[in-house]
């Protein structure tokens, strides 16, 4: 049996310590760490359980915005009533995530550090290349079965994609996570897996994710979250959108719009292509049609994938029209 | 009701055949207290892992094993080198070669995902992590890696699949309107809730095996048979099983294994299979195409049938899926042809899966007879009465009972069929495109023997004891309701003791035979224990009946009487004190009675000898069912939802309409799954069905099942078996994918012929 040390930090300043030592892990919901662990992606050293620690689960709701403990459990957060008036996207992106048990486990820190569900990746014995586990062994997707792979931002050296669906909310409205010592936005935070699959954070070896901010604003009161997949609960998105609208006084000119997609990048994607196409302009069915396929701009397909690029722009289209009342 | 009590029946108001009475052990189930293979606390348990082929074709040249050996807590390592002294064990039919050896960790290497090697150590942790210590060494050759595979070709013809009547090119020729289309289905996994595994346990030479099962006197048999035991030797425990599907019918290699490891350790040995090694450790249904032309009058009357069907096979083995299993029976034609393929892969080699042959052949008939009724301007129902098949025309023979009619007229009637718009993509909601579709369904009958045995004990319970397994299908509940009924005993005083080789053997819970056959060897078996109770309390010294001079006496809610009321009467228990009695077994088999030996007797329970199709005798016997299904297609998106369905059956006479209704939606659901995310994703670069988890391999949750209301138009059918019944579990299932696919293509105009319905294929 693989030992590894198990222990329960008395104190944030201790968890953030015993993150420095080498193969240390925070356990907090577990649903990610268990599962990896299961399928021999992780072995941990040591794993620091963090669920214990007080504080860390609070969700605060006031007239400046929204903070949401790395603790807090994606069902608190998607049933708390302030973030389901202030951002209604959040609320709908943890609701149609995994299932009511996972739901009821998974931390919102967690949540963002879910790892991909590439096929290659987790099955480290019969595909032992991947440059995202083993840096340099190369990509055993690319060739294989890619239906669920990413579009945007991959390489040659990786094409997963980004499973979660808060963190696509988030970015949409320019979340910030607190790391304790620095702020990092969301869009920020996750990187690309253009050069380096292997580095999927900026978060650092004695930092941890505290909590989740942000600042309340029009188009979060009037946003959405559309996720669209084969089945009906309890699946990745196969394409997703975070969408926020503010019109100006006319009701009907966008003022402010916010618009990020899940299930089809490499990480929490906002389009800001599609963003500027309809800034300053009235929101009509063609116009944004016409905008929501510049989200897929740059995008590669390795056949399989290549209805993401059909998909995406119609599910864009869809969450705007519909947050513009026009759906 | 005093379900929470074990093997203890609620007093239903109705506890006879035919009562709706609720499984006694769904609640032992939802409240954890019941007890699967897997749980069975045995002691000085040792663990083992089976490791798997990471290739599909070649050999194992070495594994070096000392690493793993050295591991902390690992007691032994079995891999290729390892002669385990197994011997083939006999087939289906009860064939076996002589003085064959059986590897069932094999150096040859036939699919992705073999079993090649086993740790077994002091806990299952550290074998896991000691085989990641194993250095196994391939020579890797080029494989096939599934059916769509170039190098696949064509196969081979199964000569005895072969089927042809009149002359079905030259009327196809003939025929004024024709369609042609090919129709897939990929391949598809039974993932059952409760995963395979065991644990194996000797003492001395006996060897006791804990493993869910659908058939536990020929799975104890195979473990005899690989061992070189008198089959008395091997005891097989299937008290509760979840799920099987027809996965579990036969031992499995790796069931060998565990068992030759607790041999060499000298301890009990557990070995869970996980569950992407389920997706290979035995076949799923298999991947099909299948060409289907139709010729027909203008006025649609069909003329000619023309089917030309291949499925996926193992490298090793020809196990063909029958694609023309319902092509020939489910409409009315003078000319047909049928022939079939297997082509070899490298997969492990498929197997049964719930309604197997007949459920992908229904999915091409009756796609086909959709797009011969939208080809004609037709309603799909009409097409469907106009060519209504009065007789079997494949054996000439008439149907014992076919409420199909019946079915199509009452399932549509409950529908609302008649107000709907033919013209594809004619019906909507916003952005949703409403459509309505049809797919008729049907499953033989088959008929196989079975015994029971009946004891009456001193305090008046009656216990029904077989070795017939209930997988959730509702076994134990019937024999109880059957077994009150034929005794007069209320079904709450009737305990029902199943899952067990040691007891009276039976048919396979497989091929919906088992509820058939076990009902009436239960029946049969209470009959006479109740005659032999009467003939008792008629003439044992001390009965007071003894004297009454009646010739018979009636047994009725637990009590024995004089028929005409004048005289005793009393309860069981009173009346086993009364004559000194302390038990009264009985035992009977519904095998003739010139095959009541113990050679024949043991080959009834262990082999399809007896089992008897659907056109062995004077009828045509089968099941039937027609699917309506309403879906949702969102013309942006391409994502099918099942909005509502209305399934009416034909099963003859239903011992447990619940029940019946349960697994008949049970079949529904799974077609539900099949029609619209089951596909088991295979790498065509090594073979891998790289979506070997549930996570992955997506089967409905509840918010994919809409409202299924189910309806029965069957009348009892005595030919079919001795209670009227005709098979439930798989006919369920049959049909459901068509009807979906015929409604996508009514929703959106777009005619999809490859299983399962993504939205890319729809986007």
């Amino acid at each position: 049996m693989r030992d590894f040390s198990y222990s329960r930090a008395g104190s944030l300043d201790e968890a953030r310590q015993a993150t420095l030592a080498p193969g240390a892990l925070l356990l907090a919901g577990g649903t990610t760490l268990l599962d990896l662990a299961k399928c021999g992606v992780t072995e941990p050293e040591t794993v620091i359980d963090i669920t214990h620690l007080a504080g860390l689960d609070a969700i605060t709701v006031d007239e400046e915005g929204i903070a949401i403990g790395a603790l807090a459990r994606m069902s608190a957060v998607a049933d708390h009533p302030g973030v389901q008036a202030a951002l209604p996207a959040v609320t709908q992106s943890l609701s149609l995530a995994a299932s009511a048990q996972l739901r009821n486990m998974a931390t919102i820190g967690g949540n963002l550090l879910q790892r991909t569900r590439c096929s290659y990746f987790r099955d480290p014995a019969t595909f032992p290349a991947c440059n995202k586990r083993n840096p340099g062994s190369g990509c055993s997707a690319i060739g294989g079965v890619t239906r669920n792979h990413a579009v945007l931002g991959t390489s040659e050296q990786c094409i997963a994609s980004y499973p979660g669906d808060m963190a696509i909310a988030l970015v949409a409205f320019d979340a910030v996570l607190d790391l304790g010592t620095r702020q990092v936005p969301v869009e920020d935070f996750f990187l690309s897996y253009a050069d380096a699959p292997e580095e999927e954070t900026v978060l650092k070896p004695g930092e941890m994710i505290l909590a989740v901010k942000l600042r309340n604003s029009a188009a979060g009161m009037r946003s959405t979250y559309l996720k669209v997949r084969d089945r009906q609960s309890y699946e990745f998105a196969a394409a997703s959108a975070a969408v926020g609208l503010e019109f100006e006084d006319d009701g009907r000119t966008v003022k402010d719009i916010r618009v990020a997609l899940g299930g089809v990048a490499s990480k929490p994607w906002r389009a800001r292509a599609v963003e500027q196409a309809l800034v300053g302009k009235p929101l009509e069915a063609d116009t944004v049609a016409w905008a929501a396929r510049l989200a897929m701009d740059g995008a590669v397909s390795y056949s399989d994938n290549l209805y993401k690029i059909e998909l995406a722009p119609r599910v864009v289209t869809r969450a705007i029209l519909t947050v513009g009342g026009l759906a | 009701m005093t379900i929470m009590e074990p093997r203890k029946h609620g007093s239903a108001a109705d506890g006879f055949v035919g009562g709706r009475l609720s499984r006694f052990e769904g609640q032992m189930k939802v409240t954890g207290a019941a007890t699967y293979a897997l749980e069975y606390p045995v002691e000085n348990l040792a663990h083992a892992v089976l490791v798997q082929s990471t290739i599909a074709s070649g050999r194992v040249v070495s594994v070096d094993k000392a690493e793993a050996q050295a591991a902390p807590g690992v007691l032994l390592v079995l891999t290729p080198e390892d002669d385990l002294g197994l011997m083939t064990k006999s087939d289906w039919f009860g064939n076996r070669p002589d003085n064959e050896p059986y590897a069932p960790l094999p150096r040859e290497i036939s699919y992705n995902g073999e079993t090649i090697a086993a740790v077994i150590a002091e806990s299952r942790e550290q074998a896991v992590e000691a085989i990641k210590l194993l250095r196994i060494a391939y020579d890797e050759t080029p494989g096939v890696a599934d059916l769509h595979d170039p190098k696949a070709g064509d196969g081979k013809v199964m000569d005895n699949l072969s089927v042809s009547w009149g002359d079905a090119e030259a009327a196809l020729a003939a025929s004024a309107v024709t369609i042609e289309a090919e129709y897939q289905t990929p391949r598809e996994y039974h993932v059952a809730m409760e995963p395979h595994g065991l644990t194996a346990k000797w003492e001395g030479d006996q060897l006791t095996i804990w493993e869910p099962s659908q058939w536990t006197h020929a799975m104890a048999l195979n473990y005899a048979e690989w061992f070189g035991l008198p089959p008395d030797n091997v005891r097989l425990i299937s008290t509760f099983v979840g799920g099987g599907f027809g996965s579990k019918g036969a031992a499995l290699a790796y069931g060998a294994v565990a068992a030759s490891a607790a041999r060499k350790l000298g301890r009990p040995v557990k070995l869970a299979v996980t569950r992407p090694q389920n997706f290979t450790s035995y076949g799923g249904r298999a991947a099909t195409r299948q060409t289907i032309k139709l010729g027909a009058t203008k006025d649609g009357v069909l003329q000619a049938i023309v089917h030309r069907g291949a499925s996926e096979t193992s490298v090793t083995t020809d196990y063909p899926e029958q694609t023309g299993a319902a092509t020939p029976i489910l409409y009315k034609v003078e000319n047909y042809s049928s022939q079939s393929r297997v082509v070899p892969v490298n997969t492990v080699t498929p197997g049964a899966l719930r309604g197997p042959g007949k459920n992908p052949s229904a999915f091409g008939i009756e796609c086909a007879m959709d797009e011969l009724a939208n080809k004609l301007g037709m309603d799909p129902l009409e097409l469907r009465l106009k060519n209504y098949a009065d007789r079997d025309y494949q054996t000439g023979k008439p149907w014992s009972t076919r409420m199909l009619r019946e079915a199509l007229t009452q399932g549509a009637e409950a529908f609302g069929w008649s107000k709907r718009s033919h013209a594809p993509r004619s019906m909507r909601e916003g952005r949703q495109l409403i459509g309505w579709g049809i797919g008729c369904g049907t499953f033989p009958v088959i008929q196989a023997p079975s015994a029971a045995m009946i004891r009456i004990l001193a305090n008046g319970r009656v216990e029904v004891v077989s070795g017939a397994i209930d997988m959730g299908q509702g076994t134990y509940t019937i024999l109880a309701q059957t077994a009150s009924e034929a005794l007069g005993v209320p079904v709450d005083q009737i305990d029902v003791l199943l899952g067990d080789s040691r007891m009276p053997g039976s048919a396979i819970a497989g091929g919906s035979m088992l509820a058939g056959s076990i009902t009436g060897a239960v029946h049969k078996t209470a009959a006479a224990a109740r005659d032999e109770l009467i003939g008792l309390a008629l003439n044992a010294p001390n009965s007071p009946f003894r004297d009454t001079g009646a010739n018979t006496l009636s047994v009725a809610g637990g009590r024995i009487s004089v028929s005409s009321g004048n005289g005793p009467s009393m309860s069981l228990p009173e009346l086993m004190t009364a004559i000194g009695q302390s038990e009264l077994e009985v035992t009977r088999n519904t095998l003739p009675d010139d095959a009541q030996g113990a050679t024949d007797q043991n080959a009834a329970w262990t082999s399809m000898k007896r089992v008897q199709g659907p056109t062995m005798g004077e009828f045509s016997m089968h099941s039937w069912c027609a699917h309506f299904a309403e879906v949702r297609v969102d013309e942006d998106f391409g994502t099918v939802r099942v909005s509502r369905m209305v399934s009416a059956f034909d099963c003859g006479r239903l011992y447990n309409p619940k029940m019946v209704e349960s697994q008949w939606r049970g079949g529904i659901i799974m077609g539900i799954g099949q029609a619209l995310f089951e596909e088991g994703m295979v790498d065509g670069r090594n073979g891998r069905t790289v979506n070997n988890n549930v996570g992955d391999y997506l089967v409905p949750t509840n918010a994919d099942i809409p409202d299924l209301q189910v309806i029965s138009v069957g009348v009892p059918d005595l030919n079919a078996s001795a209670l009227g019944g005709k098979g439930v579990g798989e006919v369920g299932i049959v049909g459901v994918a068509p009807a979906i696919a015929n409604a996508v293509f009514h929703a959106t105009g777009k005619r999809v012929r490859d299983l399962p319905l993504t939205l890319d294929k729809l986007i």
